[in-house]
């Protein structure tokens, strides 16, 4: 059935190529679809009840993101006339920023002062550069002794300052709002490095953090895929020595990742920074098709048969094994559909969809182009053959200490799993290549953290937040959060009633407590709102109703179990000192994203049971022998833990990026698990071979192409780790550490394995032949 | 096209042709205000309701008492009714034609009259999408004008003016105004924020005429497009030429009006 199949294939050879060409245009017309997504949010998925969590209180205040510039001037005073006047220009021209709807900084700060019975209400600073000595130094004095400004506009040892601008994007067209956004930011900080010299300008905020993403995706995609398509024409031209050969194999990868990625468009699917390595994967993972049918058809043509008929024997004994391994390959990733992240399952999908059409394009382009292109035989190689005999000798002679071994190896690296802590720090998520992760460090070491706790805190009714018994309660939550270690600064209304109340007597010091009684406060406040400017309300603090206000929390740079640890002390200490109305949990990106790993292994470890269920079931039917099914399962499964267990041992942490490679790299393993097998099999079935002899047969025809596959695809995510991008470079290593264990596993584990628990007798039945002659 | 254009400028009166833009916003704007001009004095009732963009609700109820100055911005008293605990809080403000307006609020839980000091009125009036700014008497000298064309609005026939705040510290770059043509009555005001951005449209309804020529509408209604909050004020109440005069809009009423 296989050589009808592999005669069709070759009769209508040209009708299929004429096929493959037409599929191919088909779907890349939908690369128009196709946009990059620059929105974190995009890594959570609609139901994730921490996002939900932050959309009711960004819809209950202000939904926004930000951009954080900080100045840092050469002469380390920010309270300097230049410095102030560099602030005061950047603060009225980053209202001229695209969507901006509020500027903050010190010089823009609502100073209140009281002069008898005016109360008045003014920018800090105004026309700084008039200011003398002692204006400066009293300036310096209420900005330094301002809670809402110390260690969030202005560094406590007064080197570096903030502006912070609060931006409304529409998402009518993300793609363009972001983008919009930083182009303008990125060019006021150029003009103000330009009218003050000895300025340094960093640029960080969520909207920076959302364009890195898009940005480094752009760039994975336009530096990773050619620094891959040179990797593997080098790899190619080595293993297959032929021109030709390599030449066809790179018009299939070509094709197949044109049309995965065109699929996505018509999908309506958004790259993301995850999906963007993609393409990388897809090349890595069709050359193994390619090169199994190629190096068949090169052997054939070695031994003088003409092409054609080369094709169609190299295509009966491949047909099976390429189809089975890209099959196990798409199941592998589309067990990514069960992570949390959508940004995965899109990757899960699209290298699916690649693997798949990598298969079709193998079939319905290599036979036309390698019968009709004057392919000739490279010479005969023999080194690796040699070696690989070599491996089967001693794997045979020391099988029990090989198994051993490898057993002691397989539980050594296992228990180091436990060592990997979760976390998902999204700071990190770029290296320090990228302008986003340094600026954002720089911000975090001198002036203020982009991780942050909000939380909405109730009062008892409407109009209660002017309660002296929620207030006085409100700043005692402050407080206690501003004795944590983990804490840069607290942002919260109780100190605005404080300042008021001292205000309104006579600035007295000892006035500087919560008002004695709620039409005090409120009245205070109603007087307060009616003397602030556009844009610095205190509607991002307090609910329409004033039944609820918002307190926020910076941090300095955590992980992801001490922010879920914090949260919860401070939920604690809430249920222990506040009243039930008060009780309430945080709410922020840092929140989301230190539940995002545990909630995606959680997710992943029921896609990666579904895929090797599912594999499992595909090898038993097509290896037709439940035992062997059962046996192929070790070498699938160990080395995904044996490397989890190395990761724990070397690197300690995982994260989002790594919850899915075990599901991954369980298609990818699985394939030198088939060809192993299939060919032990078939030594054992068809030449009732013993197992030693049938472990020496299959190493002898498949040894080559295995470690060689093993080499492309480690070469291949090896490129990844070369990823600015930590999520894609960290999957890419610990992929590439998976195949290498994995072809540790089906040298060393698998035979060994064989040798010990398959019945020596079962097919002993037939007449033994020489099998390197007989049966490749 | 040519001919279009040309029959457009045969359709628009001579007299308004000669003037500039400029010339003809103001005058529009003249024409607008003369004609709310000599009410005299005034109070209504005003409830507020504010929403967020989670539809979230909530109330704040307000009296005002407006005094006509004959050679300046009016004069006004707010009492606040509700919320119960800025209940029996006076705000009293002189707007004038130039300059800032002078402000002061009585706090019956200090017992004290504030003058406030503060260059800013462009900030949410009681944390609704209304400014300070929107909600102060309208001098023709708080902006200078520009005529944009007729449009037609709701089905009546509009003049469109765009006008630009003269103070530096407004909120707004520019607004553009729909003023109908039967009784030169704002009908709707688009609202542009510091970069020119659309930030507010303010519609009104339920016009009525009082003393047979002022025109109140019953309903104004402000949605912020940026945060996707809105507010509406009900105005009930409406009461004209009552006998209010300089005495109760001083310091000492502030403390004694309830």
């Amino acid at each position: 059935m296989t050589r009808q199949l592999a005669e069709g294939l070759i009769r209508w050879r040209w009708l299929l190529l004429i096929g493959a060409v037409a599929t191919a245009l088909l779907a890349v017309s939908g690369v128009r679809f196709l946009g990059f997504s620059n929105d974190y949010r995009v890594f959570f998925s609609k139901e994730n009840p921490q996002l939900l969590a932050f959309e009711q209180l960004q819809s209950t205040y202000t939904k926004a993101d930000n951009v954080l510039f900080v100045l840092a001037p050469a002469d380390g005073d920010v309270f300097s006339p230049q410095t102030l006047a560099a602030i005061e220009w950047l603060t009225r021209q980053a209202w001229q920023i695209p969507y901006s709807i509020r500027v903050d900084s010190v010089t823009n700060f609502q100073h209140t002062r009281v002069q008898g019975d005016d109360l008045s209400v003014e920018d800090l600073v105004r026309d700084a550069g008039a200011y003398s000595a002692a204006e400066l130094q009293k300036i310096k004095q209420v900005a330094l002794h301002e809670p809402q400004l110390i260690n969030r506009l202005v560094a406590p040892d007064a080197r570096v300052a903030g502006v912070n601008v609060t931006i409304q994007l529409p998402g009518i067209d993300p793609q363009a709002e972001v983008p919009e956004v930083v182009a303008f930011s990125r060019d006021l900080a150029a003009q103000l490095q330009q009218r003050f010299n000895d300025i340094d300008v960093h640029l960080t905020g969520i909207v920076l953090l959302n364009n890195a993403f898009s940005e480094n995706s752009i760039k994975d995609m336009s530096t990773l895929v050619p620094v891959m398509f040179g990797v593997i024409v080098v790899f190619l031209l080595l293993l297959l020595r032929s021109f030709w050969g390599t030449l066809a194999t790179v018009l299939v990868i070509a094709l197949s990742i044109v049309t995965a990625i065109g699929s996505a468009g018509w999908l309506g699917i958004q790259l993301s920074a995850p999906s963007a390595s993609a393409p990388t994967m897809i090349m890595t993972l069709a050359v193994a098709d390619c090169v199994h049918l190629l190096v068949s058809f090169l052997q054939r043509l070695r031994d003088r048969a003409d092409r054609r008929a080369a094709m169609v024997e190299a295509l009966r004994i491949n047909l099976q094994p390429i189809f089975l391994t890209s099959l196990t390959t798409a199941v592998g990733f589309m067990s990514m559909n069960f992570s949390d992240a959508p940004p995965f399952r899109d990757l899960g999908n699209i290298v699916a969809i690649g693997v798949l059409a990598a298969f079709f394009y193998c079939l319905a382009l290599l036979p036309a182009l390698m019968v009709a292109l004057p392919v000739r035989a490279p010479a005969m190689r023999n080194r690796s053959m040699a070696a690989m005999d070599g491996i089967a000798d001693f794997v045979i002679r020391y099988r029990r200490p090989v198994l051993g071994g490898m057993l002691f190896l397989v539980v050594g690296l296992i228990v180091f799993i436990p060592n990997n802590e979760l976390n998902d720090e999204f700071v990190t998520y770029f290296d320090q290549r990228v302008p986003f992760r340094v600026d954002t460090d720089f911000t975090t070491r001198n002036l203020t953290g982009l991780y942050n706790i909000a939380y909405s805190v109730n009062a008892a009714d409407s109009g209660g937040i002017s309660e002296p018994a929620y207030l006085r309660k409100l700043d005692e939550f402050a407080n206690w959060y501003r004795q944590q270690p983990e804490v840069i600064h607290v942002s919260t209304l109780s100190d605005t009633l404080k300042r008021l109340n001292k205000n309104l007597h006579g600035d007295d010091p000892r006035w500087y407590r919560i008002p004695d009684s709620r039409e005090l406060a409120a009245q205070y406040l109603l007087l307060y709102e009616m003397s602030l400017p556009y844009g610095l309300d205190l509607n991002n603090q307090i609910n329409v109703d004033k039944s609820a206000s918002k307190l926020d929390v910076s941090l300095r740079s955590l992980s992801s179990n001490a922010t879920i640890a914090l949260e919860a002390r401070a939920r604690q200490w809430l249920a222990a000192h506040a009243p039930a109305y008060m009780h309430t949990h945080g709410a922020s990106p840092s929140v989301m994203f230190s539940h995002i790993g545990s909630r995606n292994i959680r997710s992943m470890l029921v896609g990666t049971t579904v895929a090797l269920l599912v594999i499992s079931m595909i090898l038993v039917f097509a290896l037709g022998s439940l035992r062997m099914g059962l046996i192929s399962l070790v070498p699938n499964l160990v080395p995904a833990a044996m490397a989890f267990g190395l990761w724990g041992l070397l690197v300690g942490h995982v994260g989002l990026a790594l919850s899915v490679v075990a599901g991954m790299t369980l298609g990818i393993v699985v394939d030198d698990t088939v060809h192993f097998l299939s060919k032990y099999l078939r030594a054992r079935r068809e030449e009732g071979l013993s197992p030693a002899a049938a472990v020496r047969f299959a190493f002898h025809t498949v040894g080559t192409a295995l470690w060689t596959t093993s080499v492309v695809l480690i070469a291949g995510f090896l490129v990844l780790t070369y990823s600015p991008f930590e999520l894609n470079s960290g999957m890419g290593l610990l992929t590439a550490i998976t195949i290498g264990l994995a072809l540790l596993a089906d040298f060393l584990l698998l035979p060994t394995l064989l040798m010990t628990l398959d019945k020596k007798d079962a097919y002993e039945n037939r007449q033994p032949a020489d099998p390197v002659k007989s049966a490749v | 096209m040519k001919t279009v254009s040309l029959l457009i400028l045969l359709s628009l009166p001579f007299n308004l042709l000669a003037q500039s833009a400029a010339e003809q916003g103001l005058q529009i704007a003249r024409e607008a205000d003369r004609r709310d001009t000599g009410f005299h004095d005034s109070s209504a009732a005003m409830r507020m309701i504010l929403r967020n963009r989670q539809g979230d609700e909530s109330n704040r109820l307000i009296r005002v008492r407006t005094l006509e100055q004959p050679d300046d911005g009016d004069k006004s008293l707010t009492t606040f009714d509700e919320p119960a605990d800025v209940k029996g809080t006076n705000f009293l403000s002189f707007t004038h034609k130039t300059g800032p307006d002078d402000q002061w609020l009585y706090l019956p839980a200090l017992k004290r009259v504030k003058r406030i000091s503060s260059r800013n009125k462009s900030g949410p009036f009681m944390g609704s999408e209304f400014a300070y700014e929107d909600l102060s008497s309208q001098e023709v000298e708080k902006y200078t004008y520009r005529y944009v064309r007729d449009d037609s609005y709701e089905g009546l026939d509009t003049f469109v003016l765009e006008r630009y705040p003269q103070d530096k510290d407004s909120g707004y770059t520019r607004q553009v105004v729909w003023l109908d043509k039967q009784a030169y009555r704002p009908q709707k005001i688009e609202f542009y924020d510091r970069k020119n951005s659309l930030l507010k449209t303010l519609t009104y309804s339920g016009y009525r005429r009082y003393l047979n020529k002022f025109w109140r509408a019953d309903e104004m209604f402000m949605e912020n497009h940026q945060t996707g909050k809105s507010t509406r004020l009900i105005w009930t109440d409406y009461r004209f030429q009552t006998g209010l005069t300089d005495r109760d809009f001083d310091r000492n009423s502030l403390k004694r009006t309830r």
